[in-house]
């Protein structure tokens, strides 16, 4: 499957998470917070925290751990 | 799924909501599993609002606005909602490459992803030794597995003996004896370092109390961190369940203390996916109207000994310097917390209000016990109120467009 990360094509197989996808590509996090401007990624990996958001297809907030990849997605980080 | 199959062989019409896009929730995923045909199975759908025994389900990817709504009503409803991991804060745990180890455990056995090369593993209790196990599988090296508590409660359990346990633990203790993993007692992980990720942890020795010993300092690129598990209760609490000391309770039968509502596994108490299967089984035999032969008695009295065993410990508070984050979604600090504490905390909800603790995207899920055992430190009284802490309406986010087309009723099919 083909999917595109801040704008650049990537190869992913079915049944990858869009956290799996960015820590396969070396990227620990990809947000920062509102007020002091931290970095965060995946903390609890199982859909709670809300830590890891990005944006998938032009929608924001979305929990990049629960979020399965389909062909031709497009994922953005803040 | 257990729940389910029970119902199921007892004749009753079963729908299965899954929030999972595959069956077998958090500790069988990556294993296929099967239910009994005559199941409903709906995958990728949460249940985000309940009234009575009317669920208010949405399925679809998740946070997608594309997801389709269903209401159904039930005759008896089996809640096996489980758990997700607690963590209590240290200073740095906010920082990139700080996962729960139930993280690195999902991430390990979904994606086959490991979360770091050099990696320590802290916390208290036995799920920690399997975490270190797929961790090791997936290629990182696993300096050491701090576990807060001596672990020696066991013997004070000598009633609780259970050979198919025992072995459980003996296997995963001979495991990381031959994957050359350290299992070092009283000893936790305190603090994260690192500017915009983990690069060393301090690693204390501890007092019974969980007080620090002694420190030092290794170098890692990720740490695992679970003080036990906090229960899923927002539907529980949504259906009016009573709770006691912290879970759903339950009769023998799962019942709960609504009629029609009944519920198993690790919302009534941690206890590890076995005894939350036979707790399924009998409680879904029981909604249908039915009777299991099951026996839950032994799996219980194993499931007390090992949580007497592996308490957290108030000496964890001590761990915290004024700039620890308490709440990570709206990063209220120790020190916001306890100004907010000192100016008014009658209960949970003034506390929320005055600090902002637990207000976040997570709306508490991660920091509502950590922050009200602080508050109830600093004001040296409990004001701990448990179904306050996990009073959430809408059980799981949803967007407003999702809310506004929702259907009401139950929809025939057309």
């Amino acid at each position: 499957m083909k999917v595109t990360i801040d704008g650049v094509e990537h190869t992913v197989e079915p049944g990858q998470t869009v956290a799996g996808a960015l820590l396969r590509l070396g990227r620990i996090s990809w947000r920062t917070t509102r007020n002091a401007d931290r970095p965060r990624g995946v903390f609890c990996g199982i859909g709670v925290c809300f830590d890891c958001l990005v944006e998938v297809n032009g929608v924001p907030d979305v929990r990049a751990c629960q979020r399965l990849l389909v062909d031709g997605d497009a994922v953005g980080t803040s | 799924m257990a729940a389910a199959n029970a119902a199921a062989r007892a004749g009753a019409e079963v729908v299965l909501v899954d929030g999972e896009p595959t069956l077998g929730g958090q500790y069988y995923r990556g294993t296929p599993q099967r239910v009994d045909p005559a199941v409903e199975h709906l995958a990728e759908s949460a249940v985000w609002a309940m009234e009575g025994l009317r669920l208010h389900i949405r399925t679809g990817a998740a946070d997608s606005p594309h997801r389709t709504g269903t209401v159904v009503d039930a005759d008896a409803v089996v809640l096996a909602t489980g758990a997700h991991d607690r963590v209590v804060p240290f200073p740095g745990w906010d920082l990139p490459g700080v996962y729960t180890a139930g993280a690195a455990q999902t991430l390990a056995k979904s994606q086959g992803i490991a979360v770091g090369a050099r990696v320590v593993v802290s916390g208290t209790g036995p799920f920690l030794l399997p975490v270190a196990e797929s961790l090791v599988k997936v290629g990182a090296r696993v300096l050491g597995v701090c576990e807060a508590n001596s672990g020696t409660g066991w013997l004070r359990h000598p009633r609780a003996a259970n050979p198919g346990k025992m072995a459980e633990l003996a296997h995963y203790a001979g495991m990381l004896l031959k994957l050359r993993v350290p299992l070092w007692r009283k000893t936790a992980v305190v603090a994260a370092h690192g500017t915009d990720r983990v690069t060393a942890v301090t690693i204390a020795r501890l007092n019974p109390d969980w007080t620090i010993r002694a420190t030092r300092r290794i170098e890692v690129d990720a740490v695992c961190v679970g003080h036990g598990f906090t229960p899923r209760l927002e539907l529980a609490v949504a259906a009016g369940c009573a709770l006691k000391d912290g879970f759903v309770a339950v009769d023998e039968r799962g019942a709960t203390s609504v009629p029609g509502v009944y519920a198993a596994g690790e919302i009534t108490g941690i206890g590890g996916a076995d005894l939350a299967a036979a707790e399924g089984e009998v409680a879904g035999a029981a909604a249908a109207g039915s009777e299991s032969t099951k026996s839950l008695t032994g799996a219980r009295r194993f499931a007390a000994a090992l949580a007497d065993a592996h308490p957290i410990k108030p000496g964890w508070q001590t761990w915290l310097t004024p700039e620890t984050l308490v709440c990570r979604c709206e990063e209220v600090t120790y020190q916001a917390l306890c100004a907010a504490t000192d100016l008014d905390a009658a209960g949970v909800r003034t506390l929320k209000l005055t600090s902002r603790v637990g207000l976040g995207l997570c709306q508490g899920r991660m920091c509502g016990r950590n922050a009200t055992e602080l508050a109830a430190t600093r004001l040296d009284q409990a004001f701990f109120d448990e179904a306050a802490l996990h009073r959430r309406p809408i059980a799981t986010p949803i967007r407003l467009s999702e809310l506004a087309e929702t259907p009401l009723e139950p929809q025939e099919d057309p």
